[in-house]
């Protein structure tokens, strides 16, 4: 009897065994297929900047490169007003990351400071800007009121205080024992003194987060060139991407008019083709993201949980 | 006394002189945009200033409904994005998913591998993920290429030049960039859930499924109802940049939420004045959407959520 009891919660143990196997077996090839889905559309790209013009061209590239070359590379910096758009995209992102970081590691620790006049109140005037906006339209609209339109400044000033980073920054600081500012306020250090000498450098990673988040803002918006600005002077790259993606043809003739005309006569392969420029372009445009990603992964984590902690 | 007390009150004005820099530029960036709201009451076309405009009242509300032809335009709108918003909280679940069938893979390696690759799509431009899809998708590009190698089609399919299934792919490009992401926070929440949980249950003998479905989840529904709620909070709130790259004149009648709408009348069409009343009449509503789950969630768990 007890035998018999035995054997059968074995089998039933077994049969939930195999069953777990499945189910294992099947979450990796899930998981495995999605992740392929992810990195798929940059691995093509990348391929065809790399394989022979020709063949990217008519979609022959797919699975691996062919008639490997680096022209395209050579050629990209041709392309007229990739370079300033460069400069634009690269200037907003170091100055615009630099002020929205230091301005949030401030507001994070003014309100943290319990005794400022109506704190409560300045922090939900602030907070409070993260649920509404007036609406794109309006938003231009005033913006260009104050000649905010084809001007550097648009880029950078509508970002410097960020609610979200805000947060970040004060719960951090909420963490830090508050007897360290009172042990320096008794050593005669003032509150700014406090703020650059003792507490910046406590805080440094979650300023590190704030950064990353708010550089890969920069580097990737695009809506504000779109609404404020017409002068391609003030081009990002984001912005002449997309204008690429839609209209690379004329610029890969111009490229291979200039290309033979100066150098020797360029080979089919090499050929500059609307293909490639667009594709060329967008690994241009994605570098950046790419080459930093795997350092600042880990501080995601962090940043997502903190900001998880209501404000 | 008298003196300290007034020297604090001197200490905590003066904090605040420090930050009103800041509050100020707050002013001028999130706040004084609502007066653009004015123009929906003018008569306004560039380069006429506002104060030559003239006043019209409530003209623009109005005119958006004043016949069927309009009637059926921003129905069509109001369609696209409760289509839009509505497949989004429709498998708002889905990150969830995600992260406990994730935590379920035992090779930490694979596990970091496949977290990793998947966070990526998030930290590339809509722009950047238009010109991907444009590679894949376009009459030359990797689809269509590969469709023809195989024999299965002879003339090139249209995929982003098409006015069908609109709403799906949109769907699936927002999920491709987004679900990696949304899922760390739920990854997050599973590495907090109390361990002896799981030990009791081990003790017990539940299958994985059952451990799943009785410990796990019930752990994450706070996480969800939050995201949930936000979410219907923002509900017509879903931005212009993705719609706006894969526009075109075959998809812009399905592809045209609010904000694109408002977009093309102003910027296309230089219909600031009515464009500004969408936008004005999609705030007003998403601050209520916003109180309403807000009292919701403070109903349902005593707790608000913003």
């Amino acid at each position: 009897m007890s035998m018999h009891v035995v054997s059968s919660k074995k089998k039933k143990k077994m049969k939930s065994d195999i069953n777990d196997k499945l189910i294992s077996v099947l979450n990796y090839i899930i998981f495995g297929v999605f992740t392929l889905i992810c990195i798929y559309p940059f691995y093509y790209i990348l391929i065809n900047t790399i394989s022979a013009n020709d063949l990217s061209a008519h979609g022959d590239i797919i699975f691996m490169p062919k008639g490997i070359h680096f022209q395209n590379y050579l050629d990209v910096v041709k392309i007229p007003g990739l370079w300033d758009a460069a400069k634009i995209s690269i200037g907003r992102t170091v100055i615009g990351t630099f002020l929205t970081v230091g301005a949030s590691a401030f507001l994070g620790f003014m309100f943290a400071q319990q005794d400022m006049w109506l704190r409560k109140f300045w922090y939900r005037y602030t907070i409070i800007t993260m649920y509404f906006s007036a609406g794109i339209i309006p938003w231009y609209l005033t913006m260009r009121n104050m000649n905010l339109t084809n001007n550097f400044l648009a880029y950078i000033l509508p970002t410097v205080v960020s609610p979200f980073f805000i947060i970040l920054v004060k719960t951090f600081i909420e963490s830090v024992p508050r007897e360290l500012q009172e042990a320096a306020e008794i050593d005669g250090a003032g509150i700014i003194t406090f703020f650059i000498k003792v507490l910046l450098p406590i805080i440094k990673p979650i300023l590190a987060t704030v950064a990353i988040f708010a550089a890969v803002s920069q580097w990737n918006s695009f809506q504000d060139t779109l609404l404020l600005v017409t002068d391609s002077k003030l081009y990002s790259l984001q912005f002449i991407l997309f204008q690429y993606v839609n209209q690379a043809s004329s610029l890969s003739s111009m490229i291979n008019l200039q290309n033979s005309g100066s150098t020797a006569l360029q080979t089919i392969t090499k050929m500059q083709t609307p293909t490639s420029i667009r594709m060329t372009v967008t690994i241009v445009v994605v570098a950046p993201i790419m080459l930093i990603y795997p350092f600042f992964q880990r501080f995601f984590v962090d940043g997502i949980m903190i900001g998880a902690v209501k404000g | 006394m008298e003196l300290f007390v007034k020297k604090r009150k001197l200490g905590s004005v003066k904090k605040f002189l420090y930050i009103l820099p800041f509050m100020v530029l707050l002013g001028v960036f999130a706040y004084y945009p609502l007066y653009g709201w004015i123009y929906a009451f003018y008569d306004y076309t560039p380069p006429i200033p506002l104060a030559k405009s003239q006043f019209v009242g409530l003209m623009w509300f109005h005119s958006m409904f004043e016949n069927q032809t309009k009637i059926n335009q921003i129905l069509q709108v109001l369609k696209n994005t409760f289509a839009m918003s509505g497949l989004s909280i429709l498998f708002s679940w889905l990150p969830m998913i995600f992260a406990i069938f994730l935590n379920e893979i035992k090779s930490i390696r694979y596990r970091k591998f496949v977290q990793t690759v998947t966070t990526l799509p998030n930290f590339v431009s809509w722009v950047l993920v238009y010109s991907l899809a444009y590679g894949l998708f376009s009459s030359q590009g990797m689809f269509n290429s590969l469709l023809q190698q195989l024999g299965l089609s002879s003339s090139p399919i249209m995929f982003l030049q098409s006015s069908h299934h609109v709403y799906l792919s949109m769907w699936l490009w927002l999920t491709w960039k987004s679900l990696g992401w949304a899922a760390i926070m739920y990854i997050a929440a599973i590495t907090g859930i109390d361990g002896s949980l799981y030990e009791a249950a081990q003790v017990d003998g539940a299958t994985r499924m059952q451990v799943i479905r009785h410990i796990t989840i019930p752990s994450l529904l706070p996480t969800y109802f939050v995201l949930l709620m936000l979410g219907i909070a923002s509900f017509l709130n879903n931005g212009m940049e993705q719609y706006f790259v894969f526009q075109n004149a075959f998809n812009k009648n399905t592809i045209q939420v609010l904000d694109l709408y408002g977009y093309n009348l102003a910027m296309g069409g230089g219909s600031y004045s009515i464009a500004t009343a969408i936008s004005m009449l999609k705030s007003l509503v998403s601050i209520i959407l916003l109180f309403s789950v807000n009292g919701l969630s403070k109903l349902v768990r005593g707790e608000s959520i913003v």
